[in-house]
Protein backbone atom coordinates (compact mmCIF):
# COMPACT_ATOMS: atom_id res chain seq x y z
CA UNK A 1 0.00 0.00 0.00
CA UNK A 2 1.52 3.34 -0.93
CA UNK A 3 1.68 6.18 1.93
CA UNK A 4 -1.10 8.53 2.02
CA UNK A 5 0.66 12.10 2.36
CA UNK A 6 -2.03 14.21 1.95
CA UNK A 7 -4.97 15.34 3.71
CA UNK A 8 -7.51 15.07 1.05
CA UNK A 9 -6.01 11.71 -0.42
CA UNK A 10 -6.61 10.39 3.17
CA UNK A 11 -10.69 11.52 3.81
CA UNK A 12 -10.75 9.73 0.11
CA UNK A 13 -9.34 6.92 2.04
CA UNK A 14 -11.59 7.11 4.79
CA UNK A 15 -14.32 7.14 2.99
CA UNK A 16 -13.92 4.24 0.42
CA UNK A 17 -13.27 2.00 3.85
CA UNK A 18 -16.11 3.36 5.66
CA UNK A 19 -19.58 1.24 5.40
CA UNK A 20 -22.12 3.34 3.69
CA UNK A 21 -24.38 5.48 5.94
CA UNK A 22 -27.18 2.66 6.67
CA UNK A 23 -29.86 5.28 6.73
CA UNK A 24 -31.81 3.59 3.76
CA UNK A 25 -31.69 0.23 6.04
CA UNK A 26 -32.78 1.81 8.77
CA UNK A 27 -35.13 3.50 7.14
CA UNK A 28 -36.70 0.55 5.51
CA UNK A 29 -36.44 -1.13 9.08
CA UNK A 30 -38.54 1.37 10.75
CA UNK A 31 -40.82 1.17 8.06
CA UNK A 32 -42.23 -2.46 8.11
CA UNK A 33 -41.78 -2.50 11.99
CA UNK A 34 -43.66 0.88 12.52
CA UNK A 35 -46.49 -0.65 10.27
CA UNK A 36 -46.54 -4.01 11.58
CA UNK A 37 -47.20 -2.69 14.78
CA UNK A 38 -49.96 -0.11 13.65
CA UNK A 39 -51.64 -2.69 11.90
CA UNK A 40 -51.49 -5.09 14.96
CA UNK A 41 -53.45 -2.33 16.14
CA UNK A 42 -55.84 -1.92 13.31
CA UNK A 43 -56.68 -5.59 13.73
CA UNK A 44 -57.49 -5.40 17.42
CA UNK A 45 -59.26 -2.20 16.51
CA UNK A 46 -61.10 -3.74 13.97
CA UNK A 47 -62.32 -7.17 16.31
CA UNK A 48 -63.17 -4.70 19.13
CA UNK A 49 -65.63 -2.80 16.83
CA UNK A 50 -66.94 -6.08 15.51
CA UNK A 51 -68.12 -6.62 19.12
CA UNK A 52 -69.80 -3.13 19.32
CA UNK A 53 -67.36 -0.67 20.42
CA UNK A 54 -67.18 2.63 19.52
CA UNK A 55 -63.92 4.17 17.91
CA UNK A 56 -62.65 5.83 21.27
CA UNK A 57 -63.70 2.93 23.40
CA UNK A 58 -61.79 0.40 20.76
CA UNK A 59 -58.92 3.02 20.34
CA UNK A 60 -58.07 2.93 23.98
CA UNK A 61 -58.00 -0.93 24.29
CA UNK A 62 -55.75 -0.52 21.62
CA UNK A 63 -53.55 1.67 23.45
CA UNK A 64 -53.82 -0.09 26.42
CA UNK A 65 -53.18 -3.74 24.43
CA UNK A 66 -49.86 -2.64 22.59
CA UNK A 67 -48.71 -0.89 26.10
CA UNK A 68 -49.06 -3.77 28.10
CA UNK A 69 -47.03 -6.11 25.15
CA UNK A 70 -44.09 -3.68 24.93
CA UNK A 71 -43.57 -3.23 29.05
CA UNK A 72 -43.78 -6.63 29.49
CA UNK A 73 -41.30 -7.09 26.45
CA UNK A 74 -39.13 -4.38 27.98
CA UNK A 75 -38.74 -6.14 31.43
CA UNK A 76 -37.90 -9.29 29.70
CA UNK A 77 -34.88 -7.52 27.70
CA UNK A 78 -36.46 -8.68 24.53
CA UNK A 79 -37.78 -4.86 23.29
CA UNK A 80 -34.47 -3.58 23.46
CA UNK A 81 -33.44 -6.39 20.80
CA UNK A 82 -36.13 -5.34 18.49
CA UNK A 83 -35.39 -1.51 19.13
CA UNK A 84 -31.96 -2.10 18.17
CA UNK A 85 -33.03 -3.31 14.85
CA UNK A 86 -36.11 -1.19 14.31
CA UNK A 87 -34.34 2.25 15.62
CA UNK A 88 -38.16 4.65 15.21
CA UNK A 89 -40.21 1.74 14.23
CA UNK A 90 -40.75 0.94 17.56
CA UNK A 91 -39.60 4.09 19.14
CA UNK A 92 -42.64 5.98 17.26
CA UNK A 93 -45.56 3.97 17.97
CA UNK A 94 -47.42 3.73 21.69
CA UNK A 95 -44.89 0.91 21.85
CA UNK A 96 -42.00 3.38 22.46
CA UNK A 97 -43.71 5.13 25.30
CA UNK A 98 -44.03 2.26 27.71
CA UNK A 99 -40.23 1.36 26.67
CA UNK A 100 -39.42 4.67 27.48
CA UNK A 101 -41.40 4.29 31.12
CA UNK A 102 -39.60 0.52 31.73
CA UNK A 103 -36.10 1.03 31.02
CA UNK A 104 -35.31 3.63 33.36
CA UNK A 105 -37.43 2.37 36.05
CA UNK A 106 -35.21 -1.12 35.27
CA UNK A 107 -32.05 0.87 35.27
CA UNK A 108 -32.70 2.68 39.00
CA UNK A 109 -34.40 -0.66 40.33
CA UNK A 110 -31.66 -0.66 43.28
CA UNK A 111 -32.85 2.43 44.66
CA UNK A 112 -35.38 1.25 45.80
CA UNK A 113 -39.08 1.15 44.79
CA UNK A 114 -40.79 4.51 45.97
CA UNK A 115 -38.18 6.45 44.37
CA UNK A 116 -36.37 4.61 42.30
CA UNK A 117 -38.59 2.74 40.19
CA UNK A 118 -41.61 5.02 40.64
CA UNK A 119 -39.66 8.04 40.26
CA UNK A 120 -37.57 6.76 37.62
CA UNK A 121 -40.68 5.62 35.14
CA UNK A 122 -41.33 8.92 34.28
CA UNK A 123 -37.27 10.12 32.95
CA UNK A 124 -38.74 10.15 29.75
CA UNK A 125 -42.72 9.49 29.92
CA UNK A 126 -42.48 12.85 32.04
CA UNK A 127 -41.97 15.77 29.25
CA UNK A 128 -43.86 13.79 26.97
CA UNK A 129 -46.75 13.70 29.46
CA UNK A 130 -45.86 17.74 30.30
CA UNK A 131 -45.43 18.70 26.88
CA UNK A 132 -48.45 16.68 25.12
CA UNK A 133 -51.41 17.72 28.03
CA UNK A 134 -49.87 21.27 28.16
CA UNK A 135 -49.95 21.62 24.53
CA UNK A 136 -53.83 20.19 24.75
CA UNK A 137 -55.05 22.74 27.17
CA UNK A 138 -53.47 25.73 25.21
CA UNK A 139 -55.43 24.15 21.76
CA UNK A 140 -58.82 24.01 24.22
CA UNK A 141 -57.64 27.41 25.16
CA UNK A 142 -57.65 28.76 21.92
CA UNK A 143 -60.80 26.50 20.93
CA UNK A 144 -62.63 28.29 23.90
CA UNK A 145 -61.79 31.78 22.50
CA UNK A 146 -62.16 31.85 18.94
CA UNK A 147 -65.45 29.81 19.21
CA UNK B 1 -63.33 -18.22 12.60
CA UNK B 2 -65.23 -14.81 12.72
CA UNK B 3 -63.22 -12.44 13.71
CA UNK B 4 -61.82 -12.87 10.78
CA UNK B 5 -64.02 -11.38 8.35
CA UNK B 6 -64.22 -8.54 10.84
CA UNK B 7 -60.96 -7.29 9.48
CA UNK B 8 -61.11 -4.69 6.32
CA UNK B 9 -57.72 -6.25 4.68
CA UNK B 10 -57.35 -2.62 2.45
CA UNK B 11 -57.73 -0.95 5.00
CA UNK B 12 -54.98 -2.37 7.01
CA UNK B 13 -52.67 -1.82 3.91
CA UNK B 14 -53.89 1.53 4.39
CA UNK B 15 -52.87 1.74 8.19
CA UNK B 16 -49.26 -0.29 7.52
CA UNK B 17 -48.06 2.43 4.74
CA UNK B 18 -49.42 5.11 6.42
CA UNK B 19 -48.00 4.22 10.19
CA UNK B 20 -44.65 3.11 8.44
CA UNK B 21 -43.84 6.71 6.90
CA UNK B 22 -44.07 8.40 10.24
CA UNK B 23 -42.03 5.62 11.81
CA UNK B 24 -39.37 6.54 8.70
CA UNK B 25 -39.74 10.04 10.04
CA UNK B 26 -38.60 9.48 12.90
CA UNK B 27 -35.68 7.29 11.66
CA UNK B 28 -34.71 10.42 9.33
CA UNK B 29 -34.95 12.87 12.44
CA UNK B 30 -32.72 10.24 14.67
CA UNK B 31 -30.13 9.43 11.72
CA UNK B 32 -29.75 12.79 10.37
CA UNK B 33 -29.72 15.07 13.71
CA UNK B 34 -28.62 14.58 17.05
CA UNK B 35 -31.91 14.77 18.75
CA UNK B 36 -32.21 12.37 21.77
CA UNK B 37 -34.72 9.79 21.68
CA UNK B 38 -36.37 11.26 24.13
CA UNK B 39 -36.65 14.54 22.59
CA UNK B 40 -38.43 13.17 19.01
CA UNK B 41 -41.16 11.31 21.56
CA UNK B 42 -41.72 14.61 22.93
CA UNK B 43 -41.64 16.28 19.56
CA UNK B 44 -44.20 13.76 17.85
CA UNK B 45 -46.77 14.17 20.65
CA UNK B 46 -46.52 17.90 20.76
CA UNK B 47 -46.81 17.87 17.21
CA UNK B 48 -49.64 15.65 17.05
CA UNK B 49 -51.21 17.72 19.39
CA UNK B 50 -51.01 20.89 17.36
CA UNK B 51 -52.21 19.12 14.12
CA UNK B 52 -54.58 17.69 16.00
CA UNK B 53 -56.06 21.31 17.05
CA UNK B 54 -55.74 22.71 13.50
CA UNK B 55 -57.90 19.90 12.61
CA UNK B 56 -55.22 18.71 10.14
CA UNK B 57 -54.62 14.80 11.47
CA UNK B 58 -58.19 14.18 11.87
CA UNK B 59 -57.67 13.56 7.86
CA UNK B 60 -54.74 10.98 8.52
CA UNK B 61 -56.96 9.08 11.19
CA UNK B 62 -59.71 8.98 8.78
CA UNK B 63 -57.84 7.69 6.18
CA UNK B 64 -55.10 5.25 7.94
CA UNK B 65 -56.96 4.61 11.26
CA UNK B 66 -54.12 2.46 13.85
CA UNK B 67 -51.52 3.41 11.32
CA UNK B 68 -52.55 7.51 12.27
CA UNK B 69 -53.58 6.87 15.84
CA UNK B 70 -50.62 3.91 17.32
CA UNK B 71 -48.00 6.39 16.56
CA UNK B 72 -47.01 9.07 19.43
CA UNK B 73 -48.62 11.80 17.20
CA UNK B 74 -51.70 9.81 17.52
CA UNK B 75 -51.53 10.30 21.51
CA UNK B 76 -51.36 13.82 20.89
CA UNK B 77 -53.92 14.16 18.70
CA UNK B 78 -56.09 12.37 21.18
CA UNK B 79 -55.23 14.99 23.49
CA UNK B 80 -56.38 17.83 21.58
CA UNK B 81 -59.18 16.15 20.46
CA UNK B 82 -60.09 15.30 24.09
CA UNK B 83 -59.33 19.25 25.02
CA UNK B 84 -61.69 20.72 21.96
CA UNK B 85 -64.54 18.27 22.59
CA UNK B 86 -64.35 19.47 26.53
CA UNK B 87 -64.64 22.73 25.36
CA UNK B 88 -67.50 22.18 23.64
CA UNK B 89 -69.25 20.49 26.12
CA UNK B 90 -67.96 22.71 29.50
CA UNK B 91 -66.69 25.37 28.32
CA UNK B 92 -63.43 26.59 29.60
CA UNK B 93 -63.28 23.54 32.25
CA UNK B 94 -62.91 21.13 29.57
CA UNK B 95 -59.93 22.69 27.96
CA UNK B 96 -58.11 21.10 31.16
CA UNK B 97 -60.79 17.77 32.15
CA UNK B 98 -60.65 16.78 28.19
CA UNK B 99 -57.33 15.85 27.45
CA UNK B 100 -56.38 14.14 29.76
CA UNK B 101 -59.48 11.76 30.09
CA UNK B 102 -59.59 10.99 26.46
CA UNK B 103 -55.84 9.52 27.31
CA UNK B 104 -57.03 8.34 30.77
CA UNK B 105 -56.79 4.89 29.51
CA UNK B 106 -53.23 5.07 27.76
CA UNK B 107 -52.10 7.02 30.41
CA UNK B 108 -52.90 4.68 33.45
CA UNK B 109 -52.32 1.53 31.86
CA UNK B 110 -48.57 2.85 30.74
CA UNK B 111 -48.65 3.80 34.61
CA UNK B 112 -49.42 0.32 35.44
CA UNK B 113 -47.85 -2.35 33.30
CA UNK B 114 -44.96 0.21 33.47
CA UNK B 115 -44.56 -0.32 37.08
CA UNK B 116 -45.72 -4.45 37.06
CA UNK B 117 -43.13 -4.85 34.31
CA UNK B 118 -40.15 -3.05 36.64
CA UNK B 119 -40.88 -5.07 39.37
CA UNK B 120 -40.63 -8.86 37.53
CA UNK B 121 -37.59 -7.82 35.42
CA UNK B 122 -34.48 -9.07 35.37
CA UNK B 123 -31.43 -6.78 36.22
CA UNK B 124 -29.15 -6.56 33.00
CA UNK B 125 -25.44 -7.65 32.85
CA UNK B 126 -25.46 -8.93 36.43
CA UNK B 127 -24.38 -12.63 35.26
CA UNK B 128 -22.04 -13.54 38.18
Amino acid sequence: MKPLDTTKSYQEYVDKKSPNSPIFKNCFNAFWVGGLICSIGQIIMDICKNNGLDTQSSGTIVSIILIAISALLTGFNIFNKIGKFAGAGSLVPITGFANSIVSPAMEYKSEGYVMGVGGKMFTVAGPVLVFGISTSIIVGIIYFIFM
Amino acid sequence: MDWLQAIDWLGILKCFVVGGIICVIGQILIDKTKLTSARILVMFVTLGAILGGLGIYKYVVDFAGAGATVPLTGFGYNLAKGAIEGVKEYGLLGAFTGGVKNAAGGIAAAIFFGYIASLISKPKMKKQ
